[in-house]
């Protein structure tokens, strides 16, 4: 306890440079006024139309997920209504939010599925290329070969589709080893920028059949309905139905963007691309999005690219365990699919039996983080038109709104001053001042995290820190009753401030115990508004937390070594004649 | 402020107090009216639900290149002003440049034809083509509500079980859900009786008024905690300790209640006078009503429920008796005369048992002297009923031997032996 004598000082020291660290950190932030809400500022409306008829229930559903995903913590303030029978209209705070259109906008089914073969390693060439007198494209990876390849398979499809579902089983399942030679050999033509074009006419050919090479996709579901193996895709992808192999060995990546010529179905087979233009054949999901738990953008230690972190549920980090268990130290890759294309194909470098995956890619932050937050949330049930109308909305509530609510929060803690000097006189000073660092603090941490979690005020919301200011007074008010109760049972000024403070301090924190209980529950539990309460909640009660323990009561102890308060001068507020005492408190001139 | 300090030592000594717990069935009277007249309005009038819940009709205006916010809060007044009680506070905000969007509650046909011709009036656009109308659904739906009860249910479980843990009392955690029960229901009657439109910021006042409630019972409790943590030997009653803590940390509460009301108030006042009906004034009369109720609650409700609950205890039944007892008895030393010079010595000789009568005859021959000073008369010694037990000062507590080794002594010829 020696360190009590120079303790006030120094804790008094070490505040206020947080203080301003804190303004530091708004200055580089950039902006000294927050965002204000939907209310007082009007924002951006983004209208989106849904593809077909949708169910009434499933576009509230599409409703909710997207207002999570504008709205995930709760700060945003954005609303989102359904509008007539097909309209979904998001309304955000701030003008020009068109970064937005992509998180809310995408459908985000995310799903795990497992390659059996794809462009790049080329384990399927090797099996088809088995049989070759009947499947001419084997060399399909010598570019032109390849593309005319696919469009004679076009065109013979239907009685070497016959053919190939009658070869033996054998055929088509090569060894392991086989399939890692052959990849390890299309490692080195995987990159291939002079077969794009040829790769391009074999996608025209393939446009211009379209109808006959929908009907290979749908044969490769329906046989792989029918192959026992389907329900294993972990054997499934060392011996896939042939008919799925043929399906992918004609696909020729479309070269703007990927795109897949099947539907995204869980149960069955998918022939899809990457970003790059690179077809996979996959194999049934394994797990699906609804199997995460969570999903987060960040920068794992050590390396310089964003990643989007997922974590798995219980079943789903069971499977991801067995995945990899089963592709660790193998070639082999799983493929992790969006919206039925795939994001990115790794092989597993480990065994995970945590539940936790990461996406890497090229990604920013702002993509990183919108890909996660869709993730996080689900999928849309319906898809949307692209091009959403996005207009400018102006504010709801009349200009003067803000201006009389500030005036009338103003004169309300104004009014609270001079009661607290008046009746607390000279201690009153410390209130003041704990008032004024408590609402200095809370305008900036609104700034910041109007910064960087998109906190935005609404009306309600600046009552609501107005009133949180005013409940903050209340702990002061706890010590410094506390402290006169103490000094009428004849303490003196600096006693009393220390067993005091140990009172009022167990108090004051009981109190706002449950405060901070019922923010962080509200916060985790509920959604949209009140989540956003129990936010700022959560907020003024730390600050005032804070503000109490390292500001006032280390201001009152300083206070105290001055005679002015501790001989109980007349406008100290700490004189016999304000504690109402008749007698001097002993020890009080001492 | 010197008298109502004075009034603050008065009360902290108990020199001056006022009698919470014991007139208990007056503020328990008072609350049960407020409650009733609350229950009554939510029954009877119902609340008024915004767009956000309950969806409504949207009105998109075409107004050409003049979408300015002065015109859509003249929209907005002009709306309201239809008498259309769906659209008695609307939502007006400019859609881009040339658009102004009009939200209302839900609107029968003939109540949204009415409104389309008030904002075709007001606005001077062609009917067909400028305005079109669309329904709207809830922002604020069904599965918000639910989460958020949820969050409510398990916020409140886990208050009871801090409370509990904190004060190691269960009974103040019943008492602090009794007052804020009563608070959020008071709060929930004033918007049912006033008609205001309930919206989020009403759900996030409705739980500001939660936390101020609970935080303030808190505040009391740790008080009443204080003061009742040595009963049984400071003499004193469950039900006065109680009292005299709610007394003592009643400045407290007054201070509290400004500092917190102030503020409020000044939005108030600014919201009604200044601005007219406005959704600020709402929230602020919301947020008064309730932590108003908040403070009221902890020190009239919540701690004579508390005492309630308690007054069944071994415990507290037994401090009651013992102050019952002593009441009844009196000071026991009120009749000792405090010291003085020419203090007796003796006896009395009649307050002696058994001396016999003093002789009257013997002193008629000197009547200038005054009587000998005697001693007031002994309280009657009980005679050959064994031993006098002293009276009971305090609860009897285990002496601190129990439970220890007691040494014995024993006879030499036993010792050491088994």
């Amino acid at each position: 306890m020696a360190r009590r004598t120079s303790g006030p000082g120094r804790t008094l020291v070490a505040f206020f440079v947080s203080t301003a660290v804190l303004f530091g950190l708004v200055a580089l932030a950039g902006s000294w006024t927050p965002q204000l809400g939907l209310d007082l500022q009007g924002g951006t409306s983004i209208t989106l139309r849904a593809e077909g008829d949708p169910s009434e229930e499933s576009l509230e559903e599409a409703r909710k997920i997207i207002d999570d995903r504008v709205n995930g913590s709760g700060v945003a303030e954005a609303e989102v209504t359904t509008q007539g029978g097909q309209d979904i209209v998001v309304e955000v705070p701030g003008e020009n939010r068109r970064d937005l259109l992509d998180t809310v906008q995408r459908t985000a089914q995310l799903r795990f599925r497992l390659v059996a073969c794809s462009q790049v390693d080329g384990r399927c060439q090797s099996t088809t290329g088995l049989p070759e007198g009947v499947i001419p494209e084997a060399p399909s990876t010598d570019g032109p070969g390849g593309s005319t390849g696919g469009q004679q398979q076009g065109d013979q499809q239907g009685d070497q589709q016959l053919e190939q579902s009658e070869q033996p089983q054998g055929n088509n399942r090569p060894t392991v080893g086989f399939g890692v030679k052959t990849g390890g050999e299309s490692g080195g033509e995987s990159e291939q920028p002079t077969e794009q074009p040829s790769q391009q006419d074999g996608g025209n050919g393939n446009d211009k059949q379209g109808n006959k090479q929908g009907d290979v996709y749908e044969q490769c579901v329906t046989a792989a309905a029918d192959d026992p193996l389907t329900d294993d895709p972990l054997q499934w992808i060392d011996q896939p139905t042939s008919e799925c192999v043929a399906a992918f060995s004609q696909y020729q990546c479309p070269a703007d963007g990927p795109a897949s010529p099947m539907t995204d179905d869980p149960d069955a087979p998918l022939v899809t691309c990457d970003e790059d233009g690179v077809a996979y054949l996959l194999s049934p999901a394994m797990i699906e999005g609804t199997e995460l738990s969570d999903a987060s953008a960040a920068i794992p230690q050590g390396e310089i690219a964003y990643v989007v972190q997922l974590s798995f549920d219980g079943g789903g980090t069971n499977t991801f365990a067995e995945i990899s268990r089963s592709l660790f130290g193998t070639e082999k890759q799983f493929a992790i699919v969006l919206d039925g294309e795939v994001l990115s194909a790794p092989t597993m470098n480990g065994v995970i039996v945590d539940g936790n995956a990461q996406i890497s890619g090229d990604f920013n932050e702002e993509g990183a983080s919108s890909l996660a937050t869709s993730l996080k949330f689900g999928a849309l049930p319906i898809a949307f038109e692209d091009d959403p109308l996005t207009q400018v909305v102006g504010p709801t509530l009349a200009g003067d709104q803000l201006s009389a609510g500030l005036l009338a929060g103003g004169i309300g803690l104004g009014v609270v001053m001079l009661y607290c000097l008046l009746y607390y006189r000279g201690l009153g000073t410390v209130v003041i001042a704990s008032l004024v660092v408590a609402g200095a603090i809370t305008y900036g941490m609104v700034l910041l995290l109007s910064e960087t979690a998109g906190f935005t005020l609404t009306l309600p919301g600046i009552a609501g820190l107005i009133v949180a200011v005013g409940i903050t007074a209340d702990s002061f008010i706890v010590l410094f009753e506390r402290i006169r109760d103490e000094m009428r049972d004849g303490k003196s000024m600096r006693v009393a401030v220390e067993s005091g403070w140990k009172r009022a301090r167990n108090t004051a924190v009981a109190a706002d115990a449950v405060s901070i209980l019922a923010a962080v529950i509200l916060y985790i539990f509920a959604a949209g508004v009140v989540k956003g309460f129990a936010f700022a909640l959560g907020l003024t009660t730390i600050i005032d937390l804070v503000v109490f323990f390292f500001f006032t009561k280390p201001a009152v102890s300083w206070l105290a070594r001055f005679p002015f308060f501790h001989s109980g001068h007349k406008l100290s507020g700490l004189n016999a004649e304000t504690l109402g005492v008749d007698r001097a408190p002993a020890g009080g001139t001492a | 402020m010197g008298r109502y300090s004075r009034l603050g030592n008065a009360l902290y000594t108990g020199e001056r107090s006022i009698d919470f717990v014991g007139r208990k069935w007056a503020w328990y009277a008072i609350s049960a009216v407020l409650v009733v007249v609350a229950v009554l309005g939510i029954s009877v009038r119902g609340l008024d639900l915004g767009i956000e819940f309950t969806g409504g009709t949207q009105y998109r205006v075409s107004v050409g290149a003049e979408a300015t916010q002065e015109n859509a809060d003249e929209l907005r007044e002009v709306v309201a002003d239809s008498g259309v009680e769906g659209a008695a506070s609307p939502v007006v905000s400019t859609l881009g440049d040339d658009a102004l969007l009009v939200q209302t509650g839900q609107l029968s046909q003939e109540e949204s034809t009415t409104v389309a011709q008030v904002i075709v009036e007001a606005t001077g656009v062609d009917a067909a083509a400028d305005l079109s109308q669309e329904d709207i659904g809830a922002s604020w739906g069904a599965d918000v509500a639910r989460s958020s009860l949820i969050g409510l249910a398990v916020f409140l479980f886990f208050v009871v079980l801090f409370i509990w843990a904190y004060f190691r009392e269960w009974k103040m955690s019943v008492a602090a859900l009794v007052a804020l029960a009563h608070d959020v229901v008071i709060t929930v009657g004033v918007y049912a009786w006033s008609g205001f439109e309930v919206t989020p910021a009403t759900v996030t006042g409705l739980l500001t008024i939660l936390a101020f409630s609970l935080y303030d019972t808190v505040v009391v409790f740790d008080k009443v905690r204080e003061n009742t943590a040595g009963l049984g030997r400071g003499g004193t009653t469950y039900a006065r300790a109680a009292n005299l803590a709610v007394n003592q940390t009643l400045v407290r509460s007054i201070n509290t209640s400004l500092v917190a009301l102030l503020p409020v108030g000044a939005i108030l006042y600014v919201g009604a006078v200044q601005l007219g009906a406005s959704s600020l004034q709402d929230l602020a009369l919301a947020l008064f009503v309730g932590m108003a109720a908040g403070t009221y609650s902890s020190v009239f409700i919540a701690t004579p429920v508390l005492v309630d609950l308690k007054s069944g205890e071994t415990e507290v039944v037994m401090a009651e008796r013992r102050a019952k007892a002593r009441a009844r008895q009196g000071d026991r030393y009120a009749a000792v005369p405090g010291y003085r010079e020419d203090l007796p010595i003796a006896d009395e000789p009649a307050a002696r048992p058994g001396a016999g009568a003093p002789v009257p005859a013997a002193l008629t021959g000197e009547p200038r002297q005054a009587p000998p000073r005697t001693a007031p008369p002994r309280a009657q010694e009980p005679m050959g009923r064994g031993r006098t037990l002293p009276q009971a000062r305090g609860e009897v507590r285990r002496s601190g031997a129990s439970g220890r080794q007691q040494p014995s002594r024993q006879t030499r010829s036993k010792r050491g032996k088994k």
